[in-house]
């Protein structure tokens, strides 16, 4: 089987479907990042005093901070000073209706079946799933929709540069509270230049009455892209919030260094979902994306909750850890995973659980698939405070390969400080056997039918705590990312 | 003919296990092949559904007069060839009911035809499953996952059932199986024969034959039919064992 996968592996570049480039004229910040280009781009937002405060001290602090090396993905330095921080579509960025989108743009979402199209849903046909779609188009956001009915509910959905306008005292109360402006090299990166993103507000006792989602594009050549997304749930309330991402071809590695924070009160309860498929490079692992990205969920108040689910399949490096502090009594955190890399793709991903909280309680669940020669760790840590009397963890983390070329790497760190703590961890490493493939195929599936459903089997767990709308887009690029698996 | 098996010689490893075998198979009809442990009985069956790793080094094999050889494993299943295995395999995660909707629709899909809807699949597996004895709730469960080992057979049943096959290799499906079980199980074979159909029973033992009665028993010792004759050749083997029909 291995030696079939190297013959036909190659025949997934062909498949990147989404490769392709729209032509919007974008309105670039000069190259390169210096205190200016900082303040072109909070001049360009009309930002208040505060926040440019806020990023250039976040700029100071990275010129003397190290780009991260612990992780286990290897790639070319990156010149931060041949790339452009900024770059906006020149529609101007407050339309009133979809109607109004250039039209390139949403031939670009038509193309990636981005349910922009979902007005319909979105108009209200009664009984159907609503989807708030607040869409995130190289780095502002062109279009969002259903904003009165989330008013109605009290529930603040807009960019975050909106918001920052809006809602000043909401975000300033919030931004960098839970990834402080220090935290590590590419969250302090962004919090200089992060141009924008999206920020959620649930009131107190309000469950928010659709999913909210953003999809995220990367588009201009060169551009990187620092969103920002900051979630804030107030006390009883309940949201669940997708993120989906898909990124042209492009040859010259993207940049992608986003920063999500979520901040769950009392009985609150956040679920992030995400599925990413940015563009992974070609099969000798040129081009593709970049993606460092800090997520991290503080469970605040009591019996608050917050949930990460992703599935990762797109880019070529993936840096990445969703996180909860769970420093409320009685919080939980759960992390469910899908991580799948082939060609040369590298995947280092995992969470940290941190217990404050007496009887705070996570659950991670991590699947791994390494098909060709991709690379994929899992990396994760469970900290258990003094203060977390009670606290437990279930960890589980099973790697699948696909090949006899590709790597699956387990990491797991546990510190524990308080000994009534309980923490479980299970471990295992497979392969997909010849009895199963030959088994499903002798009923009717072609061998890569066969490895898509067995695969897809492996990932149920994960799979499953997905909302609805994603778990069949999320089955689809499973089989996407897996073509050429099988000869 | 339905199957038609002429001169087969297959390898395993580069060792030869089916050394000149050759069959023919007429629609309509249940035949059995019976012979000692080593004897490459369960080779035929999964040379016949292509499996890898069986190497084929000369002989031909065809199903209503097509090139079987020449086909993928799933190209075989469409063409309406079912293997029925002796150690059913477990897929987590996949449930009993995807797996079988996922393979009914790409069989009819290879054969050009119209997908099978939701409901109608439902219905269908259903029935089977209760005609089999196989809990209703078990389809919802992983692929033999857990499952008994009677449990397992009864499962290859239900897909036999539903995939509507019309050549049947079926390799020691009575291993393991209680009395009622065997039972269950024969009784689903028996459903399946037809004047257009033909099963091919693999099997050890006598035992099974009680319930499903073969038109033809087959003898197979060291790669190649050695004797083929009535029912009543089980009884004889039986009694007299492989060693004294192979000599």
């Amino acid at each position: 089987m291995a030696q079939d996968t190297l013959a036909t592996v190659e025949d997934v570049t062909g498949t990147y479907k989404w490769g392709f480039s729209s032509d919007v004229e974008s309105e670039f910040a000069p190259k390169g990042l210096n205190e200016d280009i900082v303040r072109f781009i909070s001049a360009k937002k009309g930002e208040p005093a505060w926040l440019l405060e806020w990023r250039l001290k976040a700029y100071r602090l990275w010129l003397g901070m190290k780009e991260p090396d612990w992780a286990m993905v290897r790639y070319p330095p990156i010149d931060y000073q041949d790339a452009y921080y900024y770059a906006a579509p020149k529609t101007a960025p407050t339309l009133k209706s979809l109607d109004e989108l250039d039209p390139e743009i949403r031939r670009t979402y038509e193309k990636l079946g981005i349910p922009i199209e979902e007005q319909k849903v979105l108009a209200g046909v009664e009984g159907a799933r609503k989807v708030a779609v607040d869409a995130v188009f190289d780095s502002v956001s062109v279009a969002t929709t259903f904003r009165e009915e989330l008013a109605k509910a009290g529930v603040i959905f807009l960019s975050i540069s909106e918001a920052v306008k809006q809602y000043p005292e909401l975000v300033r109360q919030y931004l960098g509270t839970v990834v402080p402006i220090h935290d590590n090299y590419f969250a302090t990166l962004n919090s200089a230049v992060f141009s924008d993103g999206t920020f959620v507000y649930v009131p107190k006792g309000v469950r928010c009455p659709m999913e909210l989602s953003t999809y995220f594009r990367i588009n201009a050549e060169k551009t990187g892209q620092f969103e920002r997304t900051l979630i804030v749930v107030d006390e009883g309330g309940y949201v669940s919030y997708l993120e989906g991402c898909t990124a042209p071809m492009r040859d010259e590695n993207q940049l992608h260094a986003a920063v999500v924070e979520l901040v769950a009160l009392g009985d609150a309860e956040i679920k992030y979902s995400t599925v990413q498929n940015w563009y992974p490079g070609d099969k000798d692992g040129k081009g593709g994306i970049y993606n460092f990205v800090t997520k991290r969920g503080l469970c605040k108040g009591t019996r608050s909750k917050i949930s990460w689910t992703q599935v990762e399949t797109g880019s070529a490096v993936t840096w990445k850890y969703p996180s909860c502090v769970l420093a409320g009594e009685d919080t939980v955190g759960e992390f469910y995973s899908v991580a799948v890399v082939n060609n040369r793709q590298q995947a280092d991903t995992g969470t940290k659980m941190i217990h404050i909280g007496k009887n705070s309680r996570s659950t991670i669940i991590s699947k791994g698939v390494s098909v060709g020669h991709g690379q994929n760790t899992y990396r994760g840590l469970v900290k258990v405070l003094p203060s977390a009397e009670g606290a437990r963890n279930f960890t589980q983390c099973d790697s699948l390969l696909l090949s006899s070329t590709s790597g699956a790497h387990t990491v797991p760190y546990i510190e524990v400080k308080n000994p009534s703590a309980q923490i479980e961890h299970e471990a295992t490493t497979s392969k997909i056997s010849d009895d199963q493939l030959f088994y499903a195929m002798s009923r009717g599936l072609s061998a890569e039918e066969a490895v898509a459903m067995i695969v897809n089997g492996f990932c149920r767990e994960v799979l499953q705590q997905l909302p609805m709308e994603f778990a069949v887009e999320a089955q689809k690029l499973l089989g996407i990312s897996l073509e050429g698996s099988v000869g | 003919m339905m199957l038609k098996i002429d001169n087969l010689h297959v390898a395993v490893d580069g060792k030869e296990i089916l050394k000149g075998l050759t069959l023919a198979l007429a629609p309509g009809t249940v035949h059995a092949i019976m012979g000692p442990n080593g004897a490459g009985k369960s080779t035929l069956g999964y040379t016949l559904a292509g499996r890898d790793g069986y190497d084929v080094t000369a002989g031909t094999a065809t199903l209503g007069g097509q090139d079987l050889l020449a086909l993928a494993p799933h190209e075989r299943a469409a063409a309406g060839l079912f293997l029925g295995l002796q150690y059913p395999v477990e897929i987590p995660g996949v449930s009993n009911l995807a797996f079988l909707r996922t393979a009914l629709n790409a069989q009819r899909k290879l054969r050009g035809e119209a997908e099978v809807s939701a409901g109608d699949f439902l219905k269908l597996v259903r029935a089977k499953a209760k005609e089999l004895g196989l809990d209703p709730e078990m389809l919802k469960r992983p692929v033999n996952v857990g499952f008994s080992g009677g449990e397992k057979k009864r499962n290859e049943m239900v897909q036999m059932a539903v995939l509507d096959p019309k050549m049947m290799v079926l390799d020691e499906t009575d291993s393991g199986l209680d009395i009622d079980a065997l039972r269950v199980v024969s009784q689903g074979i028996n459903a399946m024969r037809a004047p257009d159909k033909t099963i091919l029973l693999i099997t050890h033992y006598q035992r099974l034959l009680d319930y499903v009665e073969p038109d033809f028993i087959h003898v197979m010792v060291d790669g190649r039919i050695v004797k083929t004759g009535d029912k009543s050749l089980a009884l004889e083997l039986e009694r007299e064992g492989y060693g004294a029909i192979a000599a």
